[in-house]
């Protein structure tokens, strides 16, 4: 009775976030993806994400769905979990969720830690409100939603770390949080830990223009690090779909990997310094402005890529490549899957230097993005080829760079290789290829229900994995294939018209299993976050996971930061 | 029946412009600059009209420095047959321009010209009607819609004025300036790349088509718009300059 009333209680709330979603058309403004139309790199325009439910037509059943097969089937899922303090945590759209119970050794807010932070931090930057909670706590891609009541907007790094010291004594647990877009569900809380929002810590503290190298906090937007870096002709080494809204203390956090990144390389090379905060508050300075540096461990590497779990980052100090001025852009048709392969292999070698990006896309997923996405239309008509490929080039002098990539992509015509392809003739030709590759993403949320996995892959075995699970799921999903192929990443997305727990089942363990058999990774660039949180296991040996959790206990040894996240629940025990 | 088509090398459409510290024009040096894309849709209805079998020959024409060649191979690249290409480093004002359009079409004599409305850096919207004065040939501008029907000669255009629609019948050879919704160009394919390579571009110098370049303009100063004042809240709603 009292599980029945639990969930029961849950099924309102659920049902009354989403109403309150659907009567405030600006909520999905608030999460707001860049229109950046006149940057270097040609501008690509990235259209906010709608919400699943707004472009199906909202069914009650389709909310209610995975709740009613709680209800009648208690044994899977969602059935074990109700803890004591009988909070659920609920994936709204029903999968083989995990069994996360919210961890009895963590306190709950009070009072009296409410007015310590209105003290340290003011009334304003202490926040209570239901409706900036409400969008708090929820990920982009509206997959999780915690429970927090707390969110704490510091200003300065010394108030995280009163904050942290203050959370660690009290045994709260906490999540940092930025420009909440990341996709496996690590920025937003998993029960009731209070969000710590870097959103007002974000001023530029020094730009070196000889060597190029910016000095910021962590809460600066990257596409606002870019129109400043813009002016004073450098371009910030990395660029993603969600630069509007994303902040380089996030970036960091997770190494992010992004479109440039065959180019400029990861956060690991670029980034030179970094200042973070610990769990018990002490303010590591690793601030470093310099290329070289060999003294002692360097420890910021630690930060990089941990999403939060070590530590808390609040200023990053990064290299930023000069702007080039000549940007060239190819939108390409492949044959099979192994010409995209040797194209690859031939770029690398006759464009060499000035290859910037080199993306592919499958059929299906140019369908898609045809389908459901308006003002987008095929470069190549009229018929559709099988392999897309996207290959853009930046370098200093314009008419070398466009001849070279003339003269690579004729002889690879002639060659076989291509079998057809479009050269960009200016800046709106080459945002309109873009926005077919970055649109893939947009497309699949508005097709129905997608199920997206970030896999590093030998670029031989790759598309290997699409075309097995492709048969595995017969007719009853949709299954593409893309990503950025000069750098072995794979993105599978599985499109069904709804959340379908048998369609998991069949892909997951299937899809780890496969990628750890060769040797990949199962997640290249998204991280591991909640959604993968106890599948590392998939990519790293067992003693080295030991070693993260030994690291995890000496820098954060009541475990606040992040909790339920990043590496499996049985290796942390907390005190 | 021969198309020429005329183009401009412009800066780039999605750059963002910025005026010269000297106030004389704009930043030129070092930014990305193409077809202009009104000459584009012109280019792309000219191509079209011929793979429609009414016509024979669609030739590009471009003028100014060496660069506007990079210009005229694209227009090839899309599928032009021939190109022309006039070198001058003089300031070409909308007059000069119609001028050398009107001597070309003497050596060429195509049946129709097709240019675009306006260039995106001066806005000025004459160089179409200049000429058609000029030629004495019929003009439709704004275009919208184009049908040429070859037996009687006629060409009927859809333009896009205030009021709406306007539909006008012009006997051939006439002058044809295209807006925005006329079509969408097409990309410049690999193949077409490659065959735009063995493609002639002719040259010309304003001295060999007898025009004199002079301006009877000359630009004073080019600055940014004023930059926008922030607003003023009011305290009461209603005209903010009645008084109560």
């Amino acid at each position: 009775m009292e599980k029945w009333r639990n969930t029961h209680r849950l099924l309102r709330q659920s049902t009354k976030s989403l109403f309150d979603r659907r009567s405030h058309p600006n909520f999905q403004n608030s999460i707001h993806l860049s229109d950046s139309r006149f940057t270097h790199n040609f501008g690509r325009t990235c259209k906010p994400f709608r919400p699943y439910l707004e472009h199906q037509k909202w069914n009650p059943k389709t909310c209610f769905h995975p709740l009613r097969d709680h209800l009648e089937y208690p044994k899977t899922s969602m059935g074990a979990c109700i803890g004591k303090s009988g909070k659920i945590q609920c994936r709204f759209f029903g999968s083989v969720a995990t069994k996360t119970q919210r961890h009895p050794s963590f306190s709950s807010l009070n009072a009296d830690d409410i007015s310590y932070f209105k003290e340290i931090l003011g009334e304003k930057n202490v926040i209570q409100d239901e409706e900036r909670l409400s969008t708090a706590n929820t990920d982009w891609m509206r997959k999780y939603k915690g429970s927090s009541k707390l969110l704490l907007q510091p200003r300065r790094a010394d108030e995280v770390s009163q904050i942290l010291k203050y959370c660690d004594s009290r045994c709260l647990a906490v999540v940092p949080q930025g420009g909440n877009t990341g996709l496996v569900g690590g920025s937003v809380p998993v029960f009731d830990e209070v969000i710590i929002n870097t959103g007002s810590m974000n001023n530029i503290i020094s730009f070196d223009k000889v060597n190029g190298i910016l000095v910021c906090e962590a809460g600066c937007i990257l596409e606002n690090l870019a129109s400043f870096l813009d002016n004073q002709g450098f371009i910030m080494p990395l660029d993603l779909g969600a630069k509007g809204s994303c902040q380089i203390g996030g970036n960091v956090s997770t190494n992010a990997g992004g479109l440039r990144f065959v180019r400029y390389g990861s956060l690991h090379g670029n980034v030179l310094g970094l200042e973070a905060v610990l769990a018990n508050g002490t303010v590591l300075d690793m601030l470093g402005t310099l290329r070289k540096d060999n003294t002692g461990y360097d420890l910021k590497h630690l930060f990089i890529g941990s999403e939060g779990s070590l530590g808390i980052v609040t200023k990053v100090s990064i290299l930023t490549p000069p702007k080039l001025s000549s940007v060239n852009i190819a939108f390409l048709a492949c044959k099979d899957y192994l010409s995209c392969q040797n194209l690859l292999m031939e770029a690398k070698r006759k464009l060499g230097e000035v290859l910037s990006a080199f993306e592919f896309l499958d059929k299906e997923s140019v369908d898609m993005v045809l389908n459901h996405l308006e003002g987008v239309r095929n470069p190549l008509p009229p018929s559709m080829h099988n392999f897309y490929v996207l290959i853009e080039t930046t370098g200093s002098d314009e008419s070398y760079d466009k001849e070279k990539l003339e003269a690579f992509l004729l002889r690879s015509m002639e060659g076989g290789l291509i079998s057809d392809g479009v050269l960009a003739q200016d800046i709106n030709q080459a945002s309109a290829f873009w926005r077919i590759r970055e649109g893939v993403a947009e497309a699949l949320m508005k097709a129905g229900a997608v199920y997206k996995y970030d896999l590093s892959l030998p670029v031989e075995k790759m598309y290997n994995l699409v075309e097995e699970i492709r048969t595995r799921l017969g007719q009853s999903a949709e299954v593409v294939g893309y990503g950025h192929l000069g750098d072995g990443n794979l993105h599978l997305n599985i499109s069904t018209p709804q959340y379908d727990d048998n369609i998991l089942a069949q892909i997951e363990p299937f899809v780890y299993e496969w990628t750890s058999k060769h040797r990949g990774s199962i997640s290249a660039e998204h991280g591991l976050g909640l959604m993968k949180a106890n599948k590392i296991h998939y990519s790293k040996s067992a003693e080295t996971v030991q070693v993260m959790a030994s690291i995890k206990k000496l820098l954060d040894p009541n475990g606040i930061l992040n909790p339920y996240k990043v590496l499996p629940h049985s290796l942390l025990s907390y005190n | 029946m021969k198309i020429m088509v005329a183009i401009k090398r412009v800066v780039d459409y999605a750059v963002k412009i910025r005026v010269k510290s000297d106030k004389t024009g704009v930043e030129t040096q070092n930014v990305k600059m193409s077809m202009n894309p009104f000459c584009e849709i012109a280019l792309e209805e000219a191509l079209r009209i011929r793979e429609s079998g009414l016509a024979s020959e669609v030739v590009a024409v471009s003028m100014g420095p060496t660069q506007c060649v990079d210009t005229l191979r694209t227009g090839l690249a899309m599928g032009a047959d021939r190109a022309i290409h006039v070198d001058t480093t003089a300031a070409l004002y909308p007059l000069s321009v119609a001028k050398l359009l009107k001597a070309l079409v003497d050596v060429e004599k195509p049946g129709l010209l097709i240019l675009g409305k306006q260039a995106i850096d001066d806005d000025c919207n004459q160089t179409g009607q200049m000429v058609a004065g000029l030629l004495d040939w019929p003009q439709g501008t704004f275009a919208s819609k184009v049908v040429l029907d070859k037996e009687k000669q006629v060409a009927t255009v859809e333009r896009e004025v205030d009021g709406g629609l306007e539909t006008l019948c012009l006997d051939l050879p006439a002058v044809i300036t295209t807006d925005l919704r006329l079509n969408q160009p097409r990309y410049a394919t690999l193949p077409n790349i490659m065959k735009a390579k063995s493609k002639v571009i002719k040259k010309f110098t304003p001295q060999e088509l007898n025009v004199e370049i002079k301006s009877d303009l000359e630009v004073v100063q080019v600055t940014e718009p004023p930059k926008r004042k922030a607003g003023v809240i009011v305290s009461f709603c209603g005209r903010a300059d009645r008084q109560a």
